[in-house]
């Protein structure tokens, strides 16, 4: 850390983060087990699974506000696994913002700066620099409770970046903003991590905050890790069941884990497809969702457009042919089974 | 007409009588009355009688009332002591609140319990309950009895859960992990306690001890038997205006009352403006 | 590493450990260990003095007295604070908060100035005691001046637990009942007591304790006859004060039964809280 700098650490600066088997446990129940990952440095990397899956236990594990069983942390290189937060130099945002509610915008980003006993003149710049960043120069002597949850939460980024950590960390940042807020704020994440390229790890229970964002995206489930690996990558070829399904909508077909939209409608019968009763048409926004019945009582369905219904003439009660557009990348007994995974 | 006289008219049966939320009704109107009248004859009138009697004798009467010298010392004499016993329930009950709050350890429960005991204890009891430990024949050999001390410890007995019970429900409801962003700044643990949990919890240490300290002025069952009530030394306030009551001088009596009143009248008014602030900051 | 895991996950414990021996510390040495060698010091010659004073005639009568003048005390605080309570939450009125002020003024006040106060408004020579005495009633040195001393020093009690109960229902579930046609008698029994129970029964218990403790402002207006006007609270200063062994007994004996009261009423409290918490 130098006193000069502005937000973005220079590219020799950036840091990594390494953990090797990690296990946590509380009581009886595991939250990680023998966890081994490595957050690539200046990318933006998503922690992604269901809630309870462990990995906001992870996160706490690497800011320092919780300590593995078993296990180690580094970070930038440096063994820190059970340095206490103070000396980590992580930056971390919280769901709920966690804003120092009687002091105002500026005094909040402020903080860690003063704590460092800085020159006035220097936390005032950098103050402004960092305001200016998250868009909230004219909140700058508002108090938190005069703020809406989005800007709230800029002002917990600016907040994080004042200290120039060597990591980001944020625990579900967005999970308590409505759904427009939200995605204004995916954006802008994005962008910000452009110019500023601090190592950066969120954590997130929606796929679709994890694809839109992240570089790459680690799915953690029951306290173990199921898959590393990009967005397309993680998308296209799910290392198994699990991840195939909470990254995107899955239907079966003919036991075969399948898109919905991958499927291809067949009126007539031909090889591999298998032969089902359309059961209902169901219109939502611009697709249609196909819901079928077949011969082994299973209930595959497909995802449409409403040109391609009109095409093929299908109506509810007819009788059409399925046949997977792709082949599955896994056998499809594979079920939960956690594959070795390529980093 | 306003629209919502139009609309208030127009909706038939619960609102019939077009009584808008919050209107007096004529029962409530009544009980309003009734609740009012209690008020005057039980409060208000004994208040302005006090006041109106302390100044029977004009201004003059009233300083020469209030400047006595015995009426002085036992003002000075409790005035000190609240303050005294106010400035460390602030401190002590801060710590005691953040112990049953963020500590955990066997027998909390308990001590929850002992902390109540100043509250539903008679006054007159706690000052026996002290007198038989910190008295003539108590165990350690320490005889507060008729000491300026031993007035200060029965104070600090009656006022013990002020402060505790007004910051407790703070500090349970304050968010851990504003003191977790604060350690990941860079925050030391006593840092964190500085600029973050006490600005916090100060509104709710200020109320606890604005009445508190209201207490200590006003007590006097819990003093009597241990101050044994020395004048010029360990005699209070309400030793004193009972005294001059009992002596049929009811002009020095309400006098001091007068003065007793008046500073709790200003510590509630402050107490208020001090929760409204907090109010707003949300 | 499992010493450094322990040590890395307390790593306030030696603050922590001195808090806590402080707080434990100053509230045994302050409360807990008097009201122990109170407990002490009442049996110590055995349980058969003592059970001479508690079926002596004078604390008998003082017993009588106080559950007496601390029955009608809270019976009155409870009506008064359900009815004000209701008052001041729904309804809006000029006054409002000069009338809520007005109720937090007495237990601010020292309880001989409570005393004074009613004494110079109700005693003899007050502004109205000489026309109610010609009318036939006597309120200072009596029971009624005893009574009025009481309600005002327990008087927001009720008051205060009950009000934050009334804003927290809100009026919707009376609007329901009032648009299913149920009067304002019915909305009262049915909807709007069943809510606050917890709270009104948490602040009668506090009004009671309070009630039966009262000491300087009955001090003040009662005059303290043995046998006809004097309560536990100034039995136990009367016999205190006397000295000689058998007062001594006497005070002691007294003092423990409020004590007694007390920290069962305290159990009472501490049972009801988590109730109205979760409500």
């Amino acid at each position: 850390m130098n006193d000069h700098a502005t937000p973005q650490s220079s590219p020799e600066a950036r840091s990594g983060i390494v953990v090797r088997g990690v296990h946590r446990s509380f009581g009886d129940f595991v939250a990680l087990e023998d966890i081994d990952l490595e957050v690539k440095p200046g990318g933006l990397t998503a922690l992604l699974g269901p809630s309870g899956g462990g990995k906001s236990t992870l996160l706490r594990i690497i800011a320092g506000l919780d300590y593995p069983d078993s296990g180690t942390v580094e970070i930038g290189g440096r063994d820190a696994t059970f340095l206490p937060p103070q000396r980590r130099s992580v930056g971390f945002v919280f769901q709920h913002y966690a804003a120092f509610k009687h002091l105002t915008t500026a005094r909040n980003v402020a903080f860690g700066l003063e704590i460092r006993k800085r020159p006035k003149a220097e936390v005032r710049d950098r103050v402004r620099e960092l305001l200016e960043l998250v868009h909230l120069e004219q909140f700058a002597d508002r108090l938190p409770s005069q703020l809406s949850g989005g800007q709230r939460q800029r002002m917990a980024l600016a907040r994080a970046l004042a200290v120039q950590p060597e990591v980001l960390l944020l625990d579900e940042p967005f999970g308590a903003l409505d759904a427009k807020v939200r995605k204004e704020l995916r954006d802008w994440l994005r962008r910000l991590h452009d110019e500023v390229h601090v190592t950066t790890l969120f954590v997130t229970h929606d796929q679709e905050e994890a694809l839109e964002v992240a570089d790459e995206i680690v799915v953690i489930s029951q306290g173990r890790i199921e898959q590393v690996g990009s967005p397309a990558q993680l998308y296209d070829h799910p290392a198994n069941e699990f991840v195939m399904s909470f990254l995107g909508p899955v239907t079966r077909l003919g036991g075969v884990l399948v898109r919905p939209h991958d499927i291809e409608v067949l009126t007539d019968e031909r090889a591999g497809a298998v032969q089902v009763e359309v059961t209902k048409l169901l219109r939502v926004g611009h697709e249609v969702r196909v819901e079928t019945r077949a011969q082994d009582g299973s209930t595959p369905w497909v995802q449409l457009t409403r040109a391609q219904v009109a095409e093929l003439g299908l109506v509810a009660g007819g009788t059409v042919w399925l046949r997977p557009l792709v082949a599955t990348p896994f056998p499809a007994d594979s079920s939960r089974t956690p594959e070795p995974v390529p980093a | 007409m306003s629209l919502v006289a139009q609309v208030d008219r127009a909706t038939p049966s619960a609102f019939a009588r077009g009584r808008r939320p919050g209107e007096l009704t004529g029962g409530a109107s009544l009980g309003l009355g009734i609740g009012v009248l209690w008020l005057s004859l039980l409060v208000l009138l004994p208040i302005a009688a006090i006041v109106s009697t302390a100044f029977e004798d004009g201004l003059a009467g009233f300083w020469d009332a209030v400047t006595d010298a015995e009426a002085l010392s036992a003002i000075r004499f409790t005035v000190g002591a609240a303050l005294l016993v106010t400035a460390v329930n602030a401190v002590v009950g801060t710590l005691i609140a953040w112990v049953l709050v963020r500590d955990q350890f066997p027998g909390k429960r308990v001590l929850e319990v002992v902390i109540d005991i100043p509250f539903a204890l008679p006054t007159i009891v706690a000052g026996l309950v002290l007198i038989t430990l910190y008295g003539p024949s108590g165990p350690f050999g320490i005889n507060l009895v008729g000491t300026r001390a031993g007035v200060v410890l029965a104070l600090l007995f009656v006022t013990l859960p002020f402060v505790v019970r007004s910051v407790q429900p703070v500090l349970i409801d304050a968010d851990r992990e504003v003191e977790q962003a604060a350690a990941s700044l860079g925050a030391s643990g006593f840092t964190t306690f500085r600029r973050v949990i006490l600005p916090t919890v100060t509104p709710a240490v200020l109320s606890g001890a604005a009445l508190s300290f209201a207490r200590a002025l006003g007590e006097f069952g819990s003093v009597i038997l241990i101050s044994a009530n020395l004048i010029g030394q360990t005699q209070v306030s309400s030793s004193y205006i009972l005294k001059m009551i009992e002596s049929q001088e009811p002009v020095a009596a309400a006098a001091v009352a007068t003065l007793l009143l008046a500073v709790a009248v200003v510590v509630l008014v402050e107490l208020d403006v001090v929760q409204r602030r907090t109010a707003r900051r949300g | 590493m499992d010493a450094r895991v322990r040590r890395a996950r307390r790593r306030t414990t030696r603050t922590a450990w001195v808090l806590r021996l402080v707080a434990i510390g100053y509230v045994l040495g302050l409360v807990a260990l008097p009201v122990v060698s109170v407990v002490q010091h009442t049996f110590a010659d055995g349980l058969a003095p003592v059970w001479d004073v508690l079926t002596s005639d004078d604390f008998l009568a003082a017993l009588r007295l106080t559950a007496v003048v601390a029955g009608i005390a809270t019976v009155l605080n409870t009506v008064f604070g359900v009815g004000m309570g209701v008052l001041l939450v729904r309804y809006r009125f000029w006054g409002r908060r000069f009338v809520s002020a007005v109720i937090d003024l007495p237990v601010s006040i020292s309880p001989i100035v409570v005393g004074v106060a009613l004494i110079l408004v109700y005693g003899t020579y007050g502004w109205f005691g000489g026309a109610l005495e010609d009318a036939g009633v006597r309120v200072i040195f009596s029971v009624p001046g005893m009574v009025l001393a009481t309600v005002l020093v327990s008087l927001p009690l009720v008051l205060r637990e009950v009000v934050p109960t009334l804003e927290e229902a809100g009026v919707e579930q009376e609007q329901a009942a009032q648009s299913l046609g149920a009067s304002a008698w019915q909305r009262f029994w049915r909807v709007t007591l069943p809510t606050i129970r917890w709270a009104l029964a948490y602040g009668v218990a506090l009004s009671l304790a309070r009630s039966l403790g009262e000491f300087g402002a009955v001090r003040v207006v009662s005059g303290s006859v043995a046998g006809e006007s004097q309560t536990l609270t100034l039995y136990v200063n009367d016999s205190y004060q006397e000295l000689g062994a058998d007062a001594q007994r006497q005070a002691f004996a007294a003092a423990f039964v409020l004590m007694a009261i007390a920290v069962a009423l305290i159990v009472v409290i501490a049972a009801l809280r988590p109730k109205e918490e979760r409500s």
